[in-house]
Formats: C-alpha cells, structure tokens, sequence
C-alpha cells in the first residue's frame, strides 16, 4: 500500500468546446488542466487554493472518476481513476458546495439515509450516525424537515453530513463552506478536523477560495490558477518564501488614475494590488526591501493622494497568492468574468 | 444536545455485490413510493382528471349503444394510461432532471451500479403508479358498473408484470436517450403523448386498426398488455382481441428483453460519454 492516498503525474484536462451551428466545424480547446504532479499523504487535510476557473473543479472530477483526464494518470486510494473507478468509488465522497441533490420532498434523514444505501450502510448504523451527525452541525432540530422547506445553508449543512456519513478513506469538498454563516463554517471546520484527528488513514482535499479557509485548515496547500499548480506547500512554508519581503497595506484618498502596475514599475516593489473602499481606495505592496515604501509614497503625494492609514503586516497566503499570480485571487475572478 | 463523536468518526463496514445492488433499487424507489404520496396534489390530477377521460369515453360509448365491455375497455385503459404517463414524464425524463438537480454525478461517483438506480426508479414509479391505477378501476368500476371475468389469473399476473417490466424498461432505455438529447426531452414528451393514447388504444380495442398499424403499436408495451389483459378479464375480450393471449405473453417476453438490454447498453454509453466529455454531470444550477 503506497503512503500516498491521493497521487497525480502529469495530468491534464482539454475540453473540446463546440461553436455554434453556423461554426460546427471549429472546436476550440480550453485547456483546464496542465501537467499537475501532486502527491496528498494519507491522513493529511490537504487544500487546492484558487480563484474560480483555476482548474480546482476539474481536477476534483477527475479524482471522483467523474471526467477522465486527456493526458497523464491519478492514483486515489492506491487505484487509477481511470482504469479501476469501480475500485476508487467505495474508497471516497464529495460534497460540493451549492449543490441542490437530494430530493425536496424528502426529510432531511430521507435525503441522508438514501444516498447512505448507494454506498451499502447498514440502516441502523446509517440513522444513528445521521443523528450525530446532525447534532455536530447544529442541523438535529431539521431532521424531519423537508430538504426542500431548508435555506441554501442548512441544505449545505445537510450535504457536508453527507460526505461524512458514508466514512470515505477519501473525502473530496469542493468549496464545502460556500454559503455558509461565520457560525455554520466553524462548526464544519470542527467536524472536518475531528474527523482526520479521529483515524489517520483518512485523508481530505479540499478546495477553496477561502485563504483563512486554507490556513486554518489545511496541512498542504497547492495553489492553483489556470490549470497549473504554482506552488505546493505548508501554509507556514509557503509564507516563509516572504517573509524577507516588507508587506503593507496603505489606505488612501481616491487613486486619480494610478495604477497599480505603475507602482510595480518601481525597483523593489514586486507585487502591487488595489481594492476601492469606501471614500478612496486600499493599496496592498509586496516590497523586496522596505525602503521602497519611500518611493511608493513619493509617488503617492505627486499624484495628490493622501495617505490615511499605514499598516505593515505578516504575509498571509493572499500576499503567496499576488505573488505568483501577480493579481489578488478577487481580481483573478473579477478578470474571469468579463 | 451533544454529539456522540465516537459514532460519527468511528469506520463502518459496508455491503457490495447483489446486495448492494438491493438496497441501491430499495433507497432509490423511497422518494417515489413515499415521497411523491406527501404532494396531495396527486389526487387531483392523476385520479380526478384520468377520471374524466374515462369518463367521456365511457358516454359516448353509450350513447351509440356500443356493447358494454366498452366501458370496462375504457375504465382499463384509463387505469393503464397513468403507467404511461409516469414512464413517458416521470421515467424518461428522469436521468435529466436528476443531472440538472446534481444528483446524477452523485449517482455515477458512487459504488452502486446505475442500472440499479434506475431500476429504482422504475419500481418506485410502477408502486406508486399502482396505487392511482388502483383508484381509478375501483372507481370507475363503482361508478360505471363494470363487470370482470377472469378467465385465468396466472396469465392475467403474467401478462401484468411483463407489460410493466417492457414499458418501464423501455423507460430505462428513453432515460438514457432523452439525457443525451437533453432539452429536446420535453418535447418528445409531448410529442409522444397524444399519438400513443391513439395508437395503443388505451381507450377502444386495436383490433379496430388494420393489423399492420397494430403491430406496428405493437412497439410500446402496452398495447398488447392491455389487449391481453381485455381478453382475460371481459368475456367478449377474445373475440376482440388483436392476437392470442399466448403469442401476446410471447411477444412481451421478447420486448421485455430488449429494453432491458438497450437499458443497459445506452446506460453504459452515456456514463462513458458523461466521463469523457464532463457536460452530461455538469448542473445548470
């Protein structure tokens, strides 16, 4: 048994896109996935960091056995994907966030009981652990409600207890706190670290756009944007690689026109991002040595922007990410949609 | 209320095989049998409005003098119509709904097999189908003074449970086809209604058509279900049956296998081609 509960080499993912009918004959391609190497150990909570579009999707389906990859192989629970599914599928689960299964005329231990008979649960051992589970939640005084009667968060609640109840060696949650109330996220984050502390060859990947998410949680963290992991590494680790850079956040009036490529045009300031806030606008500055902070605000007050508030602080896996990227992940997104 | 966590985080042995296979049929037909019962509305529209069809059917039969197994004809083919209703709206759209509601993916991801899914779907249809076809021959027998003649129970049970087994396995085939012709679905639906309530003569014998057309109805499994299920249970049935009771029972055997095969067959091609393209588990939610 390899030590590896989760194993890709090269994996890759083309989509053919069909045009319209007037344009048949033209496929384009979108290249979701590009030459992804990443090994999760067993018993390890291990989190897939990106912006929408990045690929976390993709690659979660093709650990699933939902998608076959087009090029490259993925190994789960010592099986391939793409050989052996029948193999993989007992071994795992996955929740998505958002997701709307289940049937609405069915209470939620209906919902929970049925998708535990598609993995081959005993019935009493099915109800009991969907009680408890419910009670780690905060979902038991909904267990006769109606799926369908449920907000968007109590019906995710519904969907993470799930993923849990079928005891998968892997579980896979994709973006599992989307939706989800400050209270409601602490409470599965609870559950989801009780869960590995409780047996060690569990193992859980996790996807998020949630960099608290990510750093609280997760033991590994790949970041991942256009279909490439940039890094892989502890959160610890990956914000070492920074720490001998100066972080600021500078809070100003209005930036009349400056971009933040123009302050990334100085020596020394290596990554640049602004964010509009109320009455002016939030500079983040990654800054290779911090006297370039000089030059940042010389410009500042050419451009007749008044600083307001001037913070230095540790990096976070926000600052990894505009460093790789050389975007914010918000702008990354912001960017995908237009 | 505190949780007992060593229940939620202990491991939990699991059954596979023929079992699995079980339970999967048994899980999947609950929100049919039991589910579907909590929308009272189902009274109304599928007792209540069949009802009024039989109805017509059965005064204007009357009103020309027509003989009166007519009207036991009409009140079986009204029981009949609400399993065609369910394969054709309920069975056939079936995988498609159930992709757009995101289940289906979790159908696929998990171990079960999908034949057993949809298998559930089917005995979970035909239950809860039963029991409105139930309603409507017991009413429509109050109410129109129906009398039945069973000439041999073994054929009629036989007769029953193979045109059940071909129409829903011939739903298990369009379920496949329809999530591959995705929206298109719903309006073969609809296209397919009308014509097959004339075609299978749900509502008068189709040894009225000439015999080629009847064979050619003969396609959907209710047409000679319900053909041969008049003859034994009416005494003028057989003089105005299509075919032998036996060649009937035949018949259905052959078609019970083929859709149960195409099932399979276009169960299998759609997961391979749900994998490998990813739209067919793609949710438009």
């Amino acid at each position: 048994m390899s030590n590896y509960a989760i194993e890709t080499q090269d994996l890759g993912r083309v989509y053919k896109i069909r045009g319209n009918k007037k344009e048949s004959q033209i496929r384009k391609e979108l290249i979701a996935l590009e030459g992804v190497n990443l090994t999760v150990e067993r018993g390890e909570l291990f989190g897939l960091l990106g912006p929408n579009g990045a690929g976390k999707t993709t690659l979660i389906k093709i650990l699933t056995t939902l998608l076959s990859p087009t090029s490259g192989w993925a190994r789960v629970a010592d099986q391939d994907v793409s050989e052996s599914p029948h193999l993989v599928r007992p071994r795992i689960n996955m929740v998505s966030g958002g997701e709307s299964s289940g049937y609405g005329l069915l209470t939620v231990r209906e919902n929970l009981w049925m998708f535990s008979q598609f993995y081959g649960m005993n019935s009493k051992i099915a109800n009991d652990r969907i009680v408890e589970l419910l009670k780690m939640v905060g979902l038991e005084d909904r267990i006769h409600t109606k799926s369908s009667d449920l907000s968007t968060g109590l019906r995710q609640k519904m969907n993470i207890v799930r993923g849990f109840l079928t005891d998968p060696q892997v579980l896979f949650l994709d973006e599992p706190t989307l939706g989800l109330d400050v209270g409601a996220s602490r409470d599965v984050r609870k559950l989801i670290r009780g869960w590995l502390d409780a047996n060690k060859s569990r193992t859980l990947l996790l996807t998020t756009h949630y960099m608290v998410e990510a750093e609280e949680l997760c033991d590994r963290v790949a970041i991942i944007n256009k279909g490439k992991v940039l890094a892989c590494d502890t959160p610890a680790n990956l914000k070492r690689k920074l720490q001998r850079d100066a972080i600021f956040e500078v809070e100003t009036s209005p930036l009349n026109g400056l971009t933040p490529q123009s302050l990334q045009d100085q020596p020394e300031v290596r990554k640049a991002a602004s964010t509009q806030i109320e009455g002016g606008a939030k500079l983040e500055l990654i800054l290779a040595e911090e006297s370039a902070l000089a030059s940042v605000i010389n410009i500042l007050t050419q451009k007749d922007i008044k600083v307001m508030r001037l913070t230095k602080r540790e990096p976070t896996l926000e600052d990894v990410f505009m460093d790789l990227v050389g975007a914010r992940m918000e702008d990354v997104e912001k960017g995908g949609e237009e | 209320m505190k949780a007992d966590e060593s229940l939620v985080y202990s491991t939990t042995e699991k059954v596979s095989g023929w079992r699995l296979f079980i339970k999967t049929i048994l899980a999947r037909s609950y929100p049919r049998i039991i589910g579907q019962q909590r929308e009272k509305s189902w009274i109304f529209f599928e007792i209540f409005m069949p009802m009024l069809a039989v109805s017509a059917y059965v005064f204007v039969y009357r009103a020309i003098g027509a003989p009166e197994e007519y009207v036991g004809f009409v009140v079986v083919g009204g029981a009949m119509t609400a399993f065609w209703m369910n394969v054709l709206w309920s069975m056939s759209s079936q995988l498609y709904w159930e992709k757009e509601q995101g289940n289906l993916a979790l159908y696929i991801m998990s171990p079960n097999s999908m034949m057993a899914v949809l298998l559930g779907m089917a005995l979970g249809g035909m239950v809860a189908t039963a029991l409105r076809a139930v309603a409507i021959i017991v009413l429509g027998t109050i109410l129109f003074n129906v009398q039945f003649t069973v000439t041999s129970f073994s054929q009629l049970f036989a007769v029953f449970l193979l045109a059940m087994t071909a129409l829903y396995g011939m739903g298990m085939m369009t379920a496949s086809l329809f999530l591959l012709l995705s929206r298109e679905a719903w309006h073969i639906s609809n296209l397919a209604q009308e014509p097959i309530y004339l075609v299978s003569g749900f509502y008068f014998p189709i040894k009225s058509f000439n015999f080629w057309v009847a064979a050619a109805a003969s396609f959907i499994p209710l047409t000679l279900g319900l053909d041969a299920m008049r003859q034994l249970i009416f005494p003028s049935g057989a003089a105005l049956g299509f075919l032998n009771v036996t060649v009937e029972i035949t018949v259905l055997v052959v078609l019970c296998i083929v859709f149960l095969t195409g099932a399979k067959f276009l169960l299998d091609y759609m997961e391979r081609l749900a994998i490998r393209e990813g739209r067919i588990t793609e949710s438009r939610r």
